[in-house]
């Protein structure tokens, strides 16, 4: 299954980002092959609809959970309707790394 | 391999987290485990009085499952009374409508879709999860 994980930067040493739709960038982390890609969110800085545009993405990726600081109603809904699990934590200073470490 | 498990649809879950007996001489510290299916079987079966076929189409299940899912639930309950033990609620193979968790263990909130099978922590992969309520 693939995961993906908002963060603030591209590297696995960067802090992961609370929002989901303004996330700077997106952790594709592939499970069975350990692969992680990043991935920018060029929608960062639209005006609206940026939730919906991320939630477009995940199912593009075929991303079966989503592991962010918290998703707008919209974002919700459509992640809902794919049947992507989202995850919400609420940790403060966590990389992107230590997230990964704990799914293993 | 045993079959997989479908998961029962429940609407509501239960309002309660046990019932404990009172004004026992000897009591006993054990308890029952009633699943959330279980409590919608009987609430569904004798609440609101509706007959086996149309319970078990709400839940998702076929009627010879909610049957036994119902017998299970009345002899559970018939135990706890009998042998003077604590029921309490587990959360079993079930599915929410509206279904957010969080996780006892490392305080993650997570929904769980329907197409995964197992109902643990998303982050940990604890069971010791509970239905968030808003």
């Amino acid at each position: 299954m693939k995961t993906v994980i908002t963060s603030s930067g591209n590297e696995l040493t960067s802090p992961f980002d609370k929002r989901f739709g303004r996330a700077a960038w997106f952790c594709l982390y592939d499970e069975k092959t350990r692969e992680r890609t990043f991935f920018e969110n060029q929608y960062m800085n639209a005006n609206s609809g940026v939730g919906t545009k991320a939630a477009e993405k995940m199912v593009e990726w075929n991303a079966g959970k989503v592991i962010s600081g918290d998703f707008g109603p919209k974002a919700k809904d459509l992640l809902d309707q794919f049947n992507i699990q989202m995850v919400i934590i609420q940790d403060e200073d966590v990389t992107v790394q230590d997230i990964i470490e704990r799914l293993k | 391999m045993s079959r997989r498990r479908r998961l029962r649809k429940v609407v509501a879950p239960p309002g309660f987290k046990g019932y404990k007996p009172y004004g026992v001489t000897k009591g006993s510290k054990e308890c029952v485990d009633l699943l959330y299916e279980e409590y919608e079987a009987i609430k569904l079966a004798d609440y609101d009085l509706m007959n086996h076929q149309q319970a078990s189409e709400l839940m998702g299940i076929s009627r010879p499952t909610f049957a036994r899912i119902y017998e299970s639930a009345r002899r559970k309950i018939a135990k706890a009374l009998v042998e003077i033990k604590e029921i309490k609620t587990v959360y079993g193979n079930a599915w929410m409508d509206k279904n957010w968790f969080v996780c006892n263990k490392c305080n993650a909130r997570f929904t769980i879709p329907k197409t995964i099978n197992k109902v643990d922590c998303a982050m940990c992969t604890s069971d010791n999860i509970e239905l968030l309520k808003n």
